[in-house]
């Protein structure tokens, strides 16, 4: 990105961001940190150094334990689970979303305003207020403790958040663009697919990657609407670890299954890094 | 290649208000047209409808004797540039310029594709630009993508939105000489809609000026400037823009603000019955009565503001506009897009006359070349149809006669290319 600020001002900037990263950065390195403490240095301040922050001996002992240990069997299907509802869910939210935020930015058709409205306030009600009568609902339905039981709920918390990021992404190409290619032969369809969809990708990019996120760290539908690891994901089966012994608490394999979730965030954040930025500065249309 | 022949078109939108009302025009094969007209007056729409992305309310609308009304975009085989060039900046220019070819599934193959794409290229000197990004172009560089875009492909005709309108006006000065040899070299139906009157002079073979949606006059240039049909098309075509003075009727003469103009008997007849009338006398029509040379009606006035060009000179020359015809003269400047300014005298006085503000000026001017125009219709009283008549031969004439030396010039400059071609295929 250009700036036109000049040395002074930049450098004043890079003084006032540090607060903010350390603010930021020190609950997610405590989170590491703890997750290299073994049993005893989770119990005793002296076997870690910069007070009780980083262990002087890092051991791996968390992760074995939730990958083949104790906590494996609580912790690879959750796994599992998260990484089919989540990608599923967004998968399927972005393609809804494109195809309808596409028609509401360009066409003009009756209850255009209503669809909106309506995405957006499904996205105002409290996500808890969901949860009693879809309880209900699925458990009648047979959809208690399944994948697609997870998948629709999530569509229900990221269609509207994809719907309204995307249409303003369709807005901000150039109408002109499309007839362009109508002018030169194309289709509707083969003028969405080969001008404004390739146009769009940003922005497709940049809800796809929300919607995940959303889904991803969702806690409250997975832990109630499902009961076993046939469907459970990994926010909710955090919640269901335990320690060696009924006095013990799980602290360390919760926090190494944290930065476990944590890692395809940060992966999917670095790999698409510019897509986001540009996505999210300019739409990248330039006439 | 196609005649385009618009029958009564109407586009209204939902409130009803017609954009676009009653427009008939016929254009013939390998003519270049122009739409013209303050912003506003439904020529954009006009050509929208041409072309497919506006609907048509009512009318016919033909391709080739064919109704087209219904056919979408794609089907109406014409090409189109936008105002702002509508690139498509995922692909390079090369890409940009092949996209109607590879959208026609079939029937070009690739190296047909590349072919056609250098020889469009070639000729709006693109060839070292393929490969880049509409992005990284320059505003020219843009424009031209998108004619090549437009001619890569044999379309029916095709149809310019204000192609010119983003650029500086050096630009846009070469621009312009380059789309009047493009279309004269390959011969094809073009619709142009601008709104700057230089454009619509200088390419069109005959121009069409729309006010509000109605089409006021068809003619070629030289018709609309010196046989005009009413107000407003005098008042749009010529910069700076025809007087228009109030005059008195008074017998068989013309009480104008600075003279007293005579008129002929057949004309006095016409205007019987109206107490004023609208005389239009274009600025370069006036000369410095003391630099000689001029017969005609002379008459002083006081300068009030000179401004020296170079080649030419405007004076300005302010005057009281009577209650009569006040309203018919504001209302047309409001039409023309006009501040509602003053009304004053413009006179295009040769570079050569000593005249400078404050100073009282001596003018001249041949009554001949007055036009008189009804105050409330608008209609010109003074027009000449068979001299009319005359000049739409004329230009028709003209414009077969161009065409006739482009195909010929390009059928030898074929020839030779073809040669050239051998000659370096040999030669490696």
């Amino acid at each position: 990105m250009q700036t036109n600020l000049s040395t002074k001002t930049r450098n004043w900037m890079a003084v006032a961001s540090i607060p903010v990263m350390i603010w930021t950065a020190i609950p997610l390195l405590w989170i590491l940190a703890t997750s290299l403490k073994g049993t005893d240095a989770l119990a005793d301040p002296t076997k870690n150094s910069f007070g009780n922050f980083w262990p002087k001996d890092p051991t791996l002992e968390n992760y074995r334990v939730i990958f083949t240990g104790g906590a494996s069997d609580l912790f690879n299907p959750a796994l599992r689970n998260s990484i089919i509802v989540c990608l599923v869910a967004t998968l399927i939210s972005v393609i809804l979303a494109m195809f309808c935020a596409y028609a509401i930015s360009r066409l003009d058709f009756p209850g255009k305003k209503l669809i909106l409205t309506t995405a957006l306030a499904v996205s105002f009600f409290p996500v808890i207020a969901m949860v009693t009568p879809l309880f209900n609902l699925w458990r009648q339905v047979g959809l208690f403790d399944t994948i697609p039981g997870l998948i629709i709920p999530y569509l229900a918390l990221t269609l509207p958040l994809s719907i309204w990021t995307l249409s303003a992404f369709f807005q901000q190409i150039p109408w002109e663009m499309e007839q362009a290619a109508q002018v030169d032969g194309a289709t509707s369809w083969q003028a969405f697919r080969k001008v404004i969809a390739p146009l769009a990708a940003p922005g497709v990019f940049t809800t796809a990657i929300i919607a995940f996120f959303t889904a991803w760290n969702d806690f409250v539908f997975s832990s109630n609407l499902t009961s076993s690891n046939n469907s459970r994901t990994v926010p909710a089966a955090l919640a269901f670890f335990t320690g060696a012994s009924q006095f013990t608490q799980p602290t360390g394999a919760i926090a190494a299954a944290a930065v476990i979730v944590t890692i395809p965030v940060v992966i999917l954040v670095l790999l698409f890094q510019r897509r986001i930025v540009a996505g999210l500065t300019s739409g990248a249309v330039k006439g | 290649m196609a005649s385009i022949e618009l029958k009564n078109l109407v586009k209204k939108y939902g409130d009803g208000f017609p954009a676009v009302n009653d427009v008939s025009l016929d254009i013939a094969d390998g003519e270049f047209v122009i739409l013209v007209g303050p912003s506003g007056c439904g020529k954009s729409t006009l050509l929208r409808m041409i072309v497919g992305l506006e609907d048509i309310t009512s009318g016919d609308l033909m391709i080739d004797g064919k109704r087209v009304n219904d056919l979408a975009p794609r089907d109406r085989n014409l090409s189109m540039v936008f105002q702002n060039y509508a690139l498509y900046p995922h692909l390079t220019v090369f890409e940009n310029i092949a996209f109607p070819l590879r959208l026609a599934k079939g029937q070009h193959n690739e190296d047909e594709i590349r072919s056609k794409v250098n020889q469009a290229s070639s000729m709006l000197e693109l060839n070292e630009h393929l490969e880049r990004k509409p992005a990284n172009l320059s505003g020219g560089q843009r424009q031209r993508v998108a004619m090549g875009r437009a001619i890569v492909r044999e379309a029916d005709a095709f149809l310019f939105d204000e192609p010119l309108s983003n650029l500086d006006a050096k630009l846009r000065g070469q621009m312009r000489t380059e789309i009047s040899r493009m279309q004269r070299r390959l011969g094809t139906t073009t619709v142009y809609v601008t709104h700057d009157q230089i454009e619509a002079m200088t390419l069109g073979d005959r121009v069409a000026v729309l006010k509000k949606g109605v089409l006021q006059q068809v003619a070629s240039p030289r018709e609309l400037y010196e046989q005009p049909v009413n107000l407003f098309v005098a008042g749009f075509i010529g910069s700076p823009p025809m007087n228009f003075l109030p005059a008195q009727v008074v017998g068989s003469t013309l009480k104008l603000p600075f003279v007293d103009v005579p008129i002929s008997q057949n004309l006095a007849d016409q205007i019987k019955g109206h107490e004023f009338v609208i005389a239009g006398i274009r600025p370069e029509y006036f000369k410095d009565a003391s630099l000689g040379g001029v017969e005609g009606v002379r008459f002083s006035a006081v300068v009030d503001q000179t401004e020296w060009l170079g080649n030419e000179q405007y004076a300005y020359i302010p005057f009281e506009a009577p209650e009569a015809v006040h309203s018919t003269l504001e209302e047309l400047d409001r039409d023309l897009d006009g501040e509602g300014l003053r009304t004053q005298l413009v006179v295009n006085l040769d570079a050569r006359s000593r005249i400078r503000e404050g100073q009282e000026a001596e003018l001249v001017f041949d009554p001949e070349l007055m036009h008189v125009f009804d105050p409330n219709s608008g209609d010109n009283l003074t027009r000449d149809d068979a001299k009319a008549t005359e000049i739409a031969q004329d230009s028709e004439d003209a414009r077969r006669a161009a065409l006739e030396r482009a195909r010929s010039r390009e059928s030898v400059s074929d020839r030779q290319a073809g040669e050239d071609a051998a000659g370096s295929q040999e030669a490696s």
